[in-house]
């Protein structure tokens, strides 16, 4: 059995902020966030409604499929996020979820991080950023049964200081489906540790933004193929995984995917996402894979 | 918890109070060891063969081919490694997906050590496809380990048909009985089985004493290897509390054999209760080849650690296959094979009743588990199939 604060417990039994928000005054916006699916056991959906003028949010709300922390996690989100400021809110990480619930067991500290995705996919949506765009997309696919990028998987390590592979996965899940990319969740830990001594910071080199090309129809079908042979398949190979181009009509790719983590399905979806990430980045932005 | 009202029993039981009377002197008066040469000893040694009758009884077999192991795990493994001993030229192994991790993870170590396994799939209603089993079958299968009943969903497996087919291949044929000795009569005379795996704790003994059925003549090779104690089949100073204690509940099992039916009538009252007045409720598995005692329901979009948290604020003890109980982030292996789907298999609760269960305690669960369902799914962002959200992750998870 879990060992629960009171807090959680309590945030478990008598939810603050649950359901929707309907009613809304003029200069107020109302935004919503979505993270994780049914299949992974966890999903939520965070509504915020913003004063505009003030940039402020006035009330939040959340919907939340999950076990007790997930729900003692949302209910804590939407606590700190009431009165914030949009730029106070952006600030906010996991870890003060985690805080204000008195701590959560270590292996459940993946739900604070499901309310800090929750509240950038809703901040994103609220300041008109695609989320296809977002950062965690770009990055190498490294746990395939739950669809996390290295780009997260490095977040999450410098937000909350860990130094071990059961952490990471505690976290985020990463690694804790067939367990095959542990090893590079080693790696990704010792790179995090060598650039923070060095004191280069992550994040700066993360945007560089590419100028797309214009390219013939021959020309974007062969540069899809090349990134599709040299950078896509290598990795997914590692895991007896593979991916064939079917077809391209217009910015639609056509994909046949093969032999992924078996053990959870939401895996075709994220690897699905990241070809389409690196397509885009390499061919060019209007790229959208779709899985035959 | 002072009073709880248990429905876990899948995942251990009281102890009965004549089993703790018969096991007490042991503990105290009777300390001596059943190997000495001297009477003090030797009326402990009786004690131990007394046990082993009453347990030989209740799966109708001869004492001499039941060899005490110290819980269920180390008779699978003495079971399924004895069989590979005594027969080093055949390194293929048969068994299911859905076994326990016991058996399962004991496959995939000695896939590492060169053996090959063969998983069988199960369908929708957690049985195997004989088609499949039989193609499984070659001269060069030296073990077919399959569970008698499955400790999540309770589905009986076949066990005879399976073990006739195995016998055509001369495979020696082990069964996982943890969760369906006590619950259904079991009759090795009449059996193909030839070695046959029981625990004392899911039927009220304690834990930490099992037991090992081994036909008379199949080859066996001991897994703890020390003393002659077992007559050689298992080293050990014998656990004889624990013994005694299990011949005890064997005893008591087999007398509970006759009005197991009322077992199975609260638990298909439960069902059919939680079925009639929740909407968007499924039983897992074969509706009617079940352990008696046992039922494993998906409610849909909430997710089953929020249900047993919410069951346990009153004192109700279940379980549940969801990836956050068991803290592995997937959920259950058993409900997986099944092919159900996720907005069932996070869902999932097992309730697993015994003989000291109560039609007040089941009413009490009815009365509860509409309103504790309710709560969650008003929280929750999913509240039917066909939630956009849902939908679409679904396709996308399909495509």
């Amino acid at each position: 059995m879990w060992d629960y604060t009171d807090k959680v417990m309590d945030f478990f039994y008598n939810p603050r902020n649950q359901g929707t928000i309907a009613q809304k005054n003029d200069g107020e916006k109302i935004v919503t966030g979505e993270v994780g699916s049914i299949a992974c056991g966890d999903a939520m959906r965070l509504h915020l409604k913003i004063d505009e003028a003030s940039q402020t949010i006035v009330d939040a709300r959340f919907q939340t499929f999950g076990c007790a922390s997930a729900i003692a996690s949302s209910g804590a989100l939407t606590e700190l996020l009431i009165g914030k400021t949009v730029e106070e809110a952006q600030r906010l990480t996991n870890r003060e979820i985690a805080d204000y619930l008195g701590g959560l067991p270590e292996e459940k500290m993946h739900c604070s991080v499901m309310g800090e995705e929750a509240l950038e996919a809703a901040i994103k949506t609220y300041k008109g950023i695609p989320l296809s765009n977002h950062e965690d997309d770009e990055g190498a696919l490294i746990c395939r049964c739950f669809g996390i990028s290295d780009n997260k998987i490095r977040r999450v390590i410098l937000d909350n200081g860990l130094t071990t592979a059961e952490q990471v996965t505690n976290y985020i899940k990463a690694g804790g489906g067939c367990g095959s990319c542990l090893a590079e969740i080693d790696d990704l830990l010792a790179d995090v540790e060598n650039e923070r001594q060095l004191g280069v910071t992550v994040a700066t080199e993360l945007h560089q933004a590419k100028e797309p090309k214009p390219l013939t129809n021959l020309q974007k079908i062969t540069l899809i193929q090349q990134v599709l042979e040299s950078e896509v398949k290598p990795v997914l190979a590692e895991d007896g995984g593979g991916v064939e181009l079917f077809d391209v009509e217009g910015d639609r790719v056509k994909v046949i995917l093969k032999g992924a983590c078996g053990s959870c399905a939401s895996s075709t979806e994220t690897l699905k996402v990241a070809i389409e990430a690196r397509l885009r980045e390499r061919v060019s932005p209007s790229l959208v894979v779709e899985s035959v | 918890m002072e009073s709880c009202i248990y429905l876990d029993n899948n995942a251990t039981t009281k102890i009965d109070e004549q089993v703790i009377s018969a096991m007490l002197p042991y503990l105290t008066t009777y300390y001596g060891n059943p190997s000495s040469m001297h009477t003090f000893g030797g009326q402990v040694g009786k004690a131990v063969n007394d046990a082993r009758k009453q347990v030989a009884s209740l799966l109708g077999a001869e004492p001499s081919e039941i060899v005490f192991t110290s819980c269920g795990t180390e008779g699978d493994n003495a079971a399924i490694r004895a069989a590979l001993l005594a027969q080093p030229k055949k390194r293929h192994i048969v068994t299911t997906q859905v076994e326990h991790p016991a058996v399962l993870n004991l496959c995939k170590n000695l896939e590492k050590q060169g053996y090959s396994v063969t998983y069988l799939s199960v369908n929708g209603q957690g049985l195997i496809d004989f088609d499949e089993l039989e193609a499984s079958l070659t001269g060069n299968t030296a073990v077919v380990s399959v569970m008698y009943a499955n400790n999540e969903t309770g589905v009986i497996f076949p066990i005879e048909q399976i073990g006739q087919m195995v016998k055509e291949y001369g495979a020696i044929f082990h069964v996982d009985a943890v969760q369906a000795v006590g619950k259904i009569p079991l009759n090795m005379k009449a059996s193909t089985i030839d070695l046959l795996t029981i625990s004392g704790h899911k039927i009220h003994a304690p834990k930490g004493i099992g037991a090992l059925y081994v036909r008379k003549g199949t080859r066996f090779r001991p897994f703890l290897i020390g003393g002659h104690q077992e007559r050689g089949r298992r080293g050990g100073t014998e656990n004889v509390p624990g013994i005694v204690a299990l011949g005890k509940a064997a005893e008591l099992a087999e007398q509970h054999l006759a009005d197991i039916d009322e077992e199975k009538r609260l638990r298909d009252y439960l069902e059919q209760g939680l079925l009639t007045l929740i909407p968007d409720t499924e039983v897992n598995g074969h509706p009617v080849q079940r352990l008696p005692n046992t039922t494993s329901m998906g409610f849909k979009y909430i997710e089953g650690e929020a249900i047993l948290l919410s069951l346990n604020q009153y004192g109700i003890c279940a379980s549940s296959g969801s990836a956050c109980t068991s803290g592995s982030l997937e959920p259950s292996h058993v409900l997986r094979a099944m092919g159900l789907p996720y907005t069932v298999l996070h869902g999932s609760i097992r309730f697993s009743l015994s003989r000291y269960t109560t039609q007040a305690e089941v009413d009490r669960v009815l009365e509860l588990m509409p309103g504790i369902i309710k709560r969650l799914r008003d929280l929750s962002p999913f509240n039917n199939d066909q939630s956009d959200w849902l939908q679409e992750r679904q396709e996308a998870i399909l495509a």
